[in-house]
């Protein structure tokens, strides 16, 4: 595998493949020292065009834990202010020979773009409302070790899937992996045609029960504003997961971070079917075994790939 | 032989200008004439005299073409009405970058145009008669083949207050036009249909709801729910469409609705020409072909607004065109420089270039598979300037010879040979299209002739019998 782009590209042998490598990684974070020489020598370049914690510190710890070297550059502070493109960013960076770049932008397809102007190997780490193909990958493994298979399981995804990169990757990782999916959330919320996803589209949580999990996604404060929902009150009102939705034997995931209150109640945050410091604790593994896949696993295919042609050659 | 200024003869003093250029003296023998207005349809020789149609006779008679006059072995290659377009980019004032009169005309008449109408989205706007005069010059020093411009409804394309329209029409304005933006305010394009029964002029409108369209980069649909980008609804244009209509209807006043793409809005257009208001309206060639299914890539050259639409309304529109609802094919020829478009889908901005494949994009991929004939894409692509009381083009003695001469089965691939526009942003490019234009005459000269196919056919008769 020469780039992770999109969960779309992978299979589900693919998939399977990177968990056990993830799997097999356990094993360092335990250790005293936290270090495997995996990738010793090689440069992974975090390219973040949008703020993020979680998931910049999660690639940087596991590029680190494989012992490459880690150059992070964000958008604030850079020659992006001074209005370079994103191409010509690219192609300053590459002169320094990265062998993989971690990407984050607020645009659709914009991982893929800076694949075709570089040699290195792309991870996309969020582009846009588009793909977050490691998130996906971290939640998998989370219910894999959790539930041991996600063969037939039924996964609520509830929230505001219009504007959530998360939501599409886990739909595409999920159905791969053979689970059902159902997305819920207000109406104004769910997109036209998200349907062709391979999923139901439920507009409230009258059903809830059926599901082995439950997925809730992020609620941002500026929808308010946009008029997507009249007020944080009645969203919660409405969807949020709390002690009396929740059952007993489901799953509780979220990809962070959590707004206690809003999509989600403190006590379900809390509580034992909540695993959400999993899904974070999977993140460096999960990464750590991407890495590994995009520069290691297929060293040989990338010594003879020359970088696909400019979209517009 | 005298230099003259080609112009058309428009009625109602709009102008149509191009460079000074040598009328042509040229037989095109044993071509397959083809007139849908004329019933013209075979093998015919064209003799073309001081830049006017002097004779059409069957093939192989006009044998004795007079001194100095070129000869084009047609061999039964195709031989239309030169197209027009009422609906182009040029970019001209202040971004030349993208285009310019010059390289936007040679564009024009390398895809077969004979006059091209320029949009007023410029920088500045053409918005005032010290532009729009300016531009007249400009367009008599540079154009390879007649321009007209439309100056804007609105000052700035603001949206609030109307040009001084009778101004600009005295000075030869072929319309109004804030293309690119709505006149969102329904009281001031009132006001502006009603200052048409002084200063005439039809009004071209970009139809979208912006409250409706929001920040949307690509029609709203199953493939923009799978790639995440924000959508922009059909019923944006539909909408606005049907407002505009009852507004035109209730001022007995004339629009031209510019690039449908939705089905809804073919159906607004049939129910107000069915009540009997005076709408006419455009379709581009790539809404007739494309749809958001070509858009998964997130291409930005495949980036427009309106944005390429489901498969339905492409039928639909293929639909509005057998039927008279939709009245020409305008290519809204949109450039835009490399670096503009090199940049993530969301970003890019909006528009393809297509003077240079409109025909042959609707050749391959409507007239060879059968949705449309041949005679209908001909008339289609000739009718724009009439709709705006300008001119149609007509193959017949006595006409100003507005000519295309195209090879129906060469195949060419789309940019191999770079383009005549200063921009590459071609929704087709890379595409294998058949049908190229091998030469065109505008307004009596010669605006385009392709190099290596034609140069090999071009004899020049020393005299009499050669």
């Amino acid at each position: 595998m020469r780039h992770l782009l999109s969960i779309d590209d992978l299979t589900r042998d693919d998939m399977e493949r990177i968990l056990d490598r993830a799997a097999a990684f356990e094993e360092v974070s335990d250790r005293d020292i936290k270090k495997v020489p995996a990738l010793r020598g090689r440069t992974v370049l975090n390219l973040f065009y949008e703020a993020s914690t979680r998931t910049r510190s999660s690639f940087e710890l596991a590029a680190k834990r494989l012992s490459a070297d880690v150059v992070n550059f964000s958008a604030g502070g850079s020659s992006v202010e001074k209005g370079e493109s994103l191409k010509d960013t690219v192609l300053t960076l590459t002169a320094h020979s990265p062998d993989a770049i971690v990407v984050r932008t607020p645009y659709a397809g914009a991982a893929a773009l800076v694949a075709s102007w570089t040699p290195a190997a792309i991870v996309n780490a969020g582009d846009g409302k588009h793909e977050h193909p490691t998130q996906a990958l971290l939640d998998v493994y989370t219910l894999r070790t959790k539930l041991g298979s996600l063969e037939g399981r039924n996964i609520w995804i509830v929230g505001d899937v219009a504007h959530s990169r998360v939501a599409r990757s886990n739909i595409l990782a999920f159905r791969k992996m053979g689970a059902e999916v159902t997305v819920c959330g207000p109406p104004t919320l769910i997109p036209r045609g998200i349907e062709a996803l391979g999923c139901a589209v439920r507009y409230d949580l009258a059903d809830l029960r059926e599901a082995d999990v439950v997925y809730a996604l992020r609620m941002q404060h500026e929808r308010m504003d946009q008029n997507f929902v009249p007020s944080l009150r009645e969203y919660a009102a409405n969807y949020q997961i709390n002690g009396r939705r929740l059952g007993a034997h489901q799953t509780l995931m979220h990809p962070g971070p959590v707004n206690r209150g809003v999509e989600l109640s403190g006590e379900v945050v809390d509580s034992p079917q909540a695993v959400i410091t999993m899904q974070v604790k999977a993140g460096v593994v999960v990464r750590m075994a991407v890495l590994y896949e995009v520069l290691a696993g297929a060293r040989d295919e990338r010594t003879s790939a020359r970088p696909t042609e400019p979209q517009l050659a | 032989m005298s230099i003259h200024e080609p112009t058309h003869g428009a009625s109602s003093g709009v102008r149509l200008v191009g460079a000074p250029a040598r009328p042509a003296d040229v037989l095109l023998r044993d071509v397959h004439a083809l007139d849908p207005r004329t019933g013209l349809d075979g093998r015919r020789d064209v003799l073309v005299t001081d830049g006017v149609i002097s004779e059409i006779a069957a093939a192989g008679t006009l044998t004795g073409p007079p001194g100095g006059c070129e000869v084009v072995e047609g061999e039964g290659r195709h031989l239309f009405a030169a197209f027009v377009d009422p609906h182009v980019h040029l970019r001209t004032p202040g971004q030349e970058h993208k285009e310019d009169l010059e390289t936007g005309t040679r564009a024009a008449a390398a895809g077969g145009f004979c006059a091209v109408i320029a949009m007023p989205n410029t920088s500045p706007t053409i918005d005032s008669a010290p532009i729009l005069g300016a531009l007249l010059d400009a367009a008599a020093r540079e154009a390879r083949v007649p321009v007209g411009f439309m100056p804007a409804i609105t000052r700035g394309l603001q949206g609030t207050e109307l040009t001084d329209m009778a101004e600009l029409r005295r000075l030869g304005a072929a319309g109004f036009t804030d293309d690119g933006h709505p006149v969102t305010d329904a009281g001031v394009l009132r006001r502006a249909l009603q200052y048409q029964r002084l200063c005439g002029g039809v009004l071209a409108l970009h139809e979208e709801d912006p409250a409706l369209s929001g920040k949307g980069a690509m029609h709203e649909g199953v493939v923009s729910a799978m790639l995440g980008v924000a959508g922009i609804p059909s019923v944006s244009e539909s909408t606005l469409i049907a407002r505009d209509c009852a507004l035109a209807g209730y001022e007995g006043a004339r629009i031209h609705i510019q690039h449908l793409s939705a089905r809804e809005s073919v159906e607004a257009i049939a129910a107000a020409k069915s009540r009997g208001v005076a709408v006419t309206c455009e379709v581009s060639p790539h809404h007739l072909t494309m749809t958001d299914e070509d858009v998964r890539t997130l291409d930005t050259r495949r980036k427009m607004n309106p944005p390429l639409r489901a498969e339905e309304d492409r039928q639909a529109l293929i639909e509005g065109l057998r039927d008279g609802t939709i009245d020409c094919i305008a290519t809204d020829h949109a450039p835009h420089a490399r670096d503009e478009k090199e940049v993530p889908f969301e970003q890019a901005p909006m528009g393809t270039t297509g003077l240079e494949t409109a025909f042959s994009s609707v050749y391959t991929d409507l007239v060879l598979p059968g949705d449309l004939s041949l005679e209908l894409v001909v008339e289609k692509l000739t009718a724009g300037l009439g709709l705006l009381d300008l001119f149609v083009p007509r193959v017949a003695v006595g006409e100003a010879a507005n000519l295309v001469l195209v090879d129906l089965d060469a195949e060419w691939v789309v940019g191999e040979s770079g383009y005549e526009s200063r921009s590459e942003n071609s929704c087709f490019a890379g595409r294998t299209l058949r049908g190229r234009v091998l030469l065109t005459v505008a307004a009596g000269a010669v605006a385009y002739r392709e190099r290596s196919t034609l140069l090999t056919q071009v004899g020049s008769a020393d005299g009499p019998g050669a």
